[in-house]
């Protein structure tokens, strides 16, 4: 059985259609890049998902769940974590107290301050130099400390599927190669199952495992990220060749 | 020194009067992006629900004459829950509209309560006498002060000193933050919206309910309208201070408290009748230089 599953789903803002009939399903475990030009529709499928934006047609499931249109909060509760565009830190709070906001949804159960202890250990003992300045404001931190926290901060809520939209933006390629390496480290580790938006697709071709390619709000090619590479159907569908 | 002290004493009781009053709008448009302008009347509310209803001159007094450690609390219950039924009749129906008119429905919502109370008491003002031992003068640094002004500032200080350990500490104040920052993204991370917006609206009610105790002690009197100069100043507080930065907002509170007590001093004696006009002339100078407030909030980004 798939974890998730989107079938026919289509976005809109107003009159404008962001996202046209996408569907896809992840199974647990694997990595998924959803890649595509400026305007593709990317970022507006992971808030559909997320619960942020509602669908306007078609339906999201998540294991075997009907999840379309439900709040947030419910939908973070079910375990999807989202990991938004441009990072979203709580710029007034500490790193820590940025980590811990996503822990309160599981305060009801049994125990949960002792994981929730175990739990910051563990992002510490992944992103020491979130430990080192886990009383400083997250606001004042680099980009490269930002991104860690976010996915830090995502991780914390205890998610079977996290689902992050351009964890390369702004970093540079260094600082972009340890996020990358702590992820598939941890996909490794939790058996966290992975959707990754990234503009570019040379990312997706370096770690491997599927990819989607999305134009003007429609996936047009889904299949294996190396394979991809290699073909010409992608350049030609990524650069919007023989179009025009 | 005394006459000093006296001042002193003055600005910083008017301020905690208004930084109360600031606090309680600021907590709201924090999480909401709503300027609440039914605060003044759930004030104005707390202070009749000490009367029994009656339209005649004389007041019946109904919780009023409980002691001060249940009627305290009673009242902080009244103001609390108003508040929070507020969120649930009104707002909540206009969560996803723009600003404007979510403050519009406030200015509805306060017509409202404000003329439920007209049909249940009348517009007469009426005098009660709330906590009477509070008159008492007292001797400080010389200075013969009420001994209400003393507890308006201390209850002030160990409320602003709760509120800020309550943020600080519990689950509850992080969460409260962190949605007051950025409110789409604490529920991505599985904040409860109704649980934070309810959680400060009762917050809020709790605070009008203090100013109402603080008022109605200091003026003896119920009056309709009483809510509408504490809301307006300390509107004016929560601008200054920078909207949704609940620091800007006290700090602002006491500030105007003290411009408004140094003036009637200061200003010649006829021209202390038009001292508002100079203390929100001195707010227009303030925004002119500083429109974003002393303290601009991080998060004022908008709600999704």
């Amino acid at each position: 059985m798939s974890l998730l599953s989107l079938s026919n789903v289509t976005i809109r803002y107003g009159r404008l259609t962001a996202v046209r009939n996408v569907a896809f399903s992840m199974a647990e475990g694997e990595i998924l890049f959803i890649t595509g030009p400026n305007g593709a529709g990317k970022s507006s499928l992971l808030r559909a998902i997320a619960g942020v934006t509602p669908p306007a047609g078609g339906r999201i499931d998540f294991e075997g769940q009907d999840i379309t249109g439900r709040a947030p909060e419910d939908i973070a509760r079910l375990g999807i974590s989202m990991v938004p565009e441009g990072r979203e830190v709580f710029g007034s709070l500490t790193i820590e107290e940025n980590l811990l906001v996503g822990t309160g949804m599981h305060a009801r159960e049994r125990g949960w301050r002792a994981r929730a202890a175990q739990a910051l250990d563990d992002i510490y003992a992944t992103f020491p130099i979130l430990k080192d300045r886990r009383h400083t404001q997250a606001g004042l931190l680099s980009g490269g400390q930002q991104q860690m926290l976010v996915i830090g901060r995502a991780l914390m809520t205890n998610p079977r599927l996290i689902a992050i939209d351009e964890p390369s933006l702004g970093l540079a390629p260094n600082i972009t190669d340890q996020v990358y390496e702590r992820l598939i480290g941890l996909r490794a580790h939790r058996k966290l199952t992975l959707l990754i938006v990234e503009q570019s697709s040379t990312r997706a071709m370096m770690v491997g495992g599927r990819m989607i390619l999305m134009r003007g709000g429609e996936v047009l090619i889904d299949g294996d990220a190396r394979a991809m590479g290699q073909s010409e159907a992608m350049h030609a569908a990524y650069f919007g060749i023989g179009e025009h | 020194m005394g006459s000093i002290m006296q001042v002193v004493f003055d600005a910083l009781s008017l301020g905690s009067l208004y930084a109360l009053g600031a606090l309680g709008i600021a907590l709201i448009f924090g999480v909401m992006r709503l300027v609440n302008f039914a605060h003044g009347d759930v004030i104005a509310f707390c202070v009749f629900a000490l009367l029994w209803p009656s339209v005649d001159a004389v007041a019946i007094t109904f919780a009023g004459n409980l002691p001060w450690f249940l009627l305290i609390p009673f009242v902080l219950c009244v103001g609390a829950g108003l508040s929070v039924l507020s969120e649930v009749v009104v707002f909540r129906r206009f969560r996803h509209a723009n600003p404007a008119t979510m403050m519009i429905a406030s200015f509805a919502l306060g017509f409202v309560i404000r003329y439920f109370l007209l049909m249940l008491y009348s517009s007469r003002p009426k005098s009660i006498s709330l906590l009477p031992a509070l008159s008492q003068p007292v001797e400080v640094f010389g200075a013969r002060i009420p001994l209400l002004q003393v507890i308006t500032i201390a209850v002030t200080i160990g409320v602003l000193i709760g509120l800020t350990q309550f943020l600080r500490r519990t689950r509850f104040g992080l969460e409260m933050r962190a949605a007051a920052e950025n409110f789409t993204m604490a529920r991505v991370l599985g904040v409860r919206a109704n649980r934070v917006i309810m959680g400060a609206f009762a917050l809020s009610g709790a605070l009008a309910a203090a100013v109402a105790l603080i008022l109605g002690s200091q003026t003896g009197t119920a009056n309709i309208m009483m809510g509408a100069n504490v809301m307006l100043m300390a509107f004016i507080a929560t601008v200054i201070g920078g909207m949704g930065s609940l620091a800007g907002a006290v700090i602002a509170g006491f500030l105007l408290g003290a411009v408004a007590t140094v003036m009637q001093v200061i200003l010649p004696p006829d021209a202390r009748a038009f001292r508002d006009a100079f203390v929100y002339g001195a707010v227009i100078l303030v925004l002119i230089f500083r429109p974003q407030g002393l303290l601009s909030a991080r998060g004022t980004k908008e709600r999704v």
